[in-house]
């Protein structure tokens, strides 16, 4: 591209310290507005409560209902009562929901990319026609069922089992770490057939032998719900079976999906800490000066800056391959395990800023910190993702 | 009846202002714009009065630079059934405003002009008053309540001394005050929504109307810094203090 330049020097640029990289200018004035109508939300209705509800383990269903009514949930599908947004649209809500909190962000992750997704893209019509509206507005709550016990990284490996019966289907096994379980109107379950092929199953709340246990003890994600999901001879319909879908490649392309947004989320968290630690240590005076005055200061808010700044402007860019199907999974892994990563750090060293106060719940810090750790882990871990890239780069496997 | 409602382009409440460094204005370049908050609560309410079924259409307009679009754009993704966008590029004043609205009332004969008391960027507060004069219809300001039966209209005022209660006859123009409502959270696809509804503009000799600068900004400076407070050891000491200041 030839730009015409007089000779001489350029003015200077302003610099905005929260934007370096002027992020905004590359959003069309529809993302502008999905951003603020979904920062409106989570600024207005979400960050009042999020201190009780994390402080007390409150699930809300009202927060489901309230994103369902505003178009959040399974914001990227088109039909069925959703909206049909980009995934550039849903990373900019996935981003402003976790700045408030990770279990927010969840919550919304989890219905939109894990339980509508198959049931839109793997579903029969009918499947659709039942749940999809009832998802979309909050009215049902979705959960999904692939981490086992003994197989957390190693999906394959599962034991849960569907057997084949005359006109339908028999599961049995245990799922756990499942977010949403315990109070999930809809179960989108993974296990293997006869053939030791992956199947996903839709099961809902009241079937014979289905039960959810909640897990008790989480010191992350408290405002969101987890638990198991346990299978003792739970008879279903063929119409329970998602059809059009077999083998890891079904659960794979929810978690995709999932990952994008987390991608986006992370950093959003993570902008909540920098942003407290930047106010924390500009009003917070030691020594006769604030704390932003020292250098060692300095120097972790910049690593924050830096490290924010260019982790979202590779989410755009995987946003605008996802919008045209041009993001391979490899790629959403390197993001997903960036925003993670560099979040966890970021809200540690907040935390660390913060001083005696980091670690009380009137400060955001400690809660986007125990958030993260499990934000890191979920949906592959950091050394998971490093693995796949790793042979997508040696054509060396180094899983197991 | 359709209910006319202006709205502004202003820097968003959460942004600290900065003066330009040669003092001739505010920084609006790279800075997050939005719709003047007061001006959010007159279109919440424009659409409350229609949910009731007083109101057949809602017509949002602004004056401003293409920009300005988007914040029309808010507004018909929060349910203004089409927006009016006219084109202007340079700084305007109340007066002005003024004029372009009347011109835009003419054409458009509504039953209600609704307009926020305020725009947070110059805290003018004069467009509604100056409307209703150019225009010869009733005024109502500052208004925390609004309640429409027939051709008139019972307005609960805020004033300083309470609140004042006042029929006014429709057509009117009234001007919204914070606790008039709390404007709804956009939904997502109404802002794709917002796309396919109509967007009239037009520019100033369209409309007839002229806008010589009437005022000319000499200076723009931020605030003093406001410097600490000290303590007095006793009352005696206060009132000497203050006396000492000229502030009692």
């Amino acid at each position: 591209m030839n730009v015409e330049k007089k000779p001489g020097p350029s003015p200077r640029a302003s610099f905005d310290w929260s934007d370096a990289l002027l992020l905004e200018s590359q959003l069309t004035e529809e993302e502008r507005l999905v951003r603020d109508a979904a920062r409106d939300y989570a600024q207005g209705s979400l960050l009042p409560r999020i201190r009780d509800a994390h402080r007390d383990e409150l699930f809300e269903r009202d927060v489901l209902r309230e994103m369902g009514e505003l178009g959040m949930l399974g914001s990227t599908l088109t039909g069925y009562g959703c909206a049909g947004m980009s995934y550039v649209c849903y990373g900019l809500v996935a981003r402003e929901v976790e700045r408030v909190d990770s279990a927010y962000r969840s919550t919304l992750s989890v219905q939109s990319s894990l339980v509508m997704y198959p049931i839109w893209a793997f579903g029969s019509e009918a499947q659709r026609q039942r749940y999809l509206p009832k998802l979309a507005t909050g009215e049902w709550l979705g959960s999904f069922g692939l981490t086992e016990p003994d197989h957390g990284s190693d999906p394959s490996g599962m034991v849960t089992r569907a057997r084949k019966i005359g006109g339908g289907w028999v599961l049995n096994g245990a799922k756990t770490w499942i977010t949403h379980s315990p109070e999930a109107d809809v179960l989108v379950v993974w296990a293997k057939d006869d053939h030791d092929v992956i199947r996903g199953f839709i099961l809902e709340r009241g079937m014979q032998g289905l039960s959810t246990p909640k897990i008790e003890g989480k010191f992350s994600l408290r405002a969101s719900v987890t638990g198991e999901i346990v299978l003792a001879d739970v008879e279903v319909s063929e119409d329970q079976l998602l059809p059009n879908v077999t083998g890891l490649k079904g659960p794979f392309n929810c978690l995709n999906r999932a990952r994008y947004g987390i991608a986006w989320g992370a950093l959003g968290a993570a902008e909540a800490c920098w942003h407290a630690a930047r106010d924390y240590t500009l009003d917070r005076k030691q020594f006769g000066r604030p704390l932003a005055a020292t250098q060692l200061v300095q120097k972790k808010l910049a690593d924050m800056q830096t490290e924010i700044t260019l982790g979202l402007q590779g989410c755009m860019q995987l946003g605008r391959l996802m919008d045209e199907d041009r993001a391979a999974p490899e790629a959403i892994s390197l993001c997903k395990r960036n925003s993670c990563g560099k979040a966890l750090e970021i809200a540690r060293v907040a935390r660390d800023m913060h001083g005696g106060n980091g670690i009380s719940d009137e400060y955001p810090v400690i809660r986007h910190m125990l958030n993260l750790e499990a934000v890191n882990t979920y949906e592959g871990t950091h050394d998971v993702h490093a693995l796949i890239l790793g042979q997508a780069q040696t054509g060396l496997s180094a899983f197991g | 009846m359709k209910v006319l409602v202006c709205v502004k382009r202003v820097v968003d409440y959460n942004v600290r202002i900065r003066v330009k460094p040669d003092g001739g204005g505010v920084v609006t370049d790279g800075v997050k714009m939005a719709m003047n908050p007061f001006d959010e609560i007159a279109v919440e309410e424009a659409l409350r009065m229609r949910e009731a079924g007083h109101v057949s259409e809602v017509v949002a307009v602004t004056i401003g630079d293409k920009k300005s679009q988007e914040q029309l754009r808010t507004a018909l993704a929060m349910g203004a059934d089409r927006a009016i966008w006219v084109e202007h590029e340079e700084a305007i004043q109340p007066l002005g405003v003024a004029r372009v609205l009347k011109a835009l009332a003419e054409r458009e004969q509504p039953g209600l002009v609704l307009l926020g008391k305020q725009a947070i960027d110059d805290d003018c507060g004069q467009t509604a008053q100056m409307l209703a004069a150019l225009w010869q219809r009733p005024q109502a300001t500052y208004a925390s309540e609004v309640v429409i039966s027939g051709e008139t209209v019972r307005v609960t005022r805020e004033v300083d001394a309470g609140l004042e209660v006042i029929d006014v006859d429709l057509p009117a123009v009234i001007s919204t005050d914070l606790r008039l409502n709390e404007p709804r959270y956009v939904k997502l696809p109404d802002i794709m929504k917002a796309k396919r509804k109509p967007m009239d503009s037009y520019t100033l000799p369209d409309l007839g109307v002229e806008l010589p600068p009437l005022v000319e900004r000499l200076e723009t400076t931020p605030p003093p810094a406001r410097t600490g407070g000290f303590k007095v050891e006793s009352v005696e000491e206060l009132v000497a203090t203050l006396k000492e200041k000229g502030l009692v």
